[in-house]
């Protein structure tokens, strides 16, 4: 049940969430994107109020449905580190992330988000193959 | 009523990427672990997501304009390129090194994990590289 009917509402309610914001400002929910131009873009405030927004749906999924919070991943500080600063620079240099290529862009039929979503799983996939397969208890 | 529609829109992104499991690493990790214990998740998730994004962005795209801004700003670019292909690379690496992508980090930040903390700001820190080198 928990492996598939959560994830399947869950992934709704993103794709709700992805649509509602592109029906009603016209932008794309890739959270890298929004995140970046939180700080650095225009149009500031509702990047900010997404950003609020996101944080705030967390914390009712959690608090008030009864979501129980994920136990607090056993990875050292240098792998923790080195990962973010790859996800951040990965996703300015490639556009997006899960949510900008993946529910955004592929709903858009965009090639280059078919691409980078076909990468970026398999470069996943790879790394978890060499980190807990071949050199396993390096995380 | 932009703040407020973007409000909503990141209201529904907390909810379901908690109610997915997607907030969870160990989830994402699971997925991406096709050698052992993989765990299917994240592929209801997309799928989930992306049903509805399939149908629905011809739909809205078709209208004249969004509902409370003046215009659409949707990428266009249908090339791909070296940039795209090598960020994408990067992305997926990091990704797997601890099974956090942007959105799933963000909403951790409210479980007070000093993890999340470290991958948030190094993210930003990622970010910010990216902009410097790519200049």
């Amino acid at each position: 049940m928990n492996h598939f009917t959560l994830p399947l509402i869950g992934g709704v309610i993103l794709g709700v969430a992805a649509i509602w914001l592109l029906w009603a400002l016209g932008r794309v929910a890739g959270i890298s994107g929004i995140l970046w131009g939180a700080g650095a873009g225009p149009e500031r405030p509702w990047r900010w109020a997404f950003l609020f927004g996101l944080l705030g749906g967390g914390l009712i999924s959690h608090q008030l449905l009864g979501v129980p919070v994920p136990l607090d991943q056993d990875i050292s500080t240098g792998v923790i580190a080195m990962s973010g600063l790859l996800v951040g620079f990965g996703t300015r240099l490639g556009s997006g992330c899960t949510s900008g290529h993946g529910v955004c862009g592929l709903g858009r039929r965009s090639p280059r988000s078919l691409a980078a979503v076909v990468t970026f799983i398999a470069c996943g996939v790879l790394t978890v193959l060499i980190t807990q397969h071949l050199i396993g208890g390096l995380l | 009523m932009k703040s407020v529609s973007a409000l909503i829109a990141g209201v529904l992104f907390g909810l379901g990427l908690t109610l997915s499991g997607m907030s969870d690493p160990a989830n994402v990790r699971g997925f991406l672990d096709v050698m052992g214990n993989w765990r299917p998740d994240l592929a209801f998730v997309m799928g989930g997501a992306v049903m509805i994004t399939f149908i629905a962005t011809p739909w809205v795209l078709k209208r004249p304009l969004p509902l409370f801004h003046s215009s659409f700003a949707v990428p266009t670019n249908v090339i791909l390129d070296k940039r795209l292909i090598t960020g994408a690379a990067l992305f997926g690496i990091g990704w797997g090194l601890s099974g956090y992508c942007p959105g799933p980090a963000l909403v951790s930040l409210t479980y007070g994990y000093d993890t999340t903390v470290v991958f948030c700001i190094a993210m930003i820190a990622g970010m910010a590289l990216e902009r410097l080198v790519s200049r």
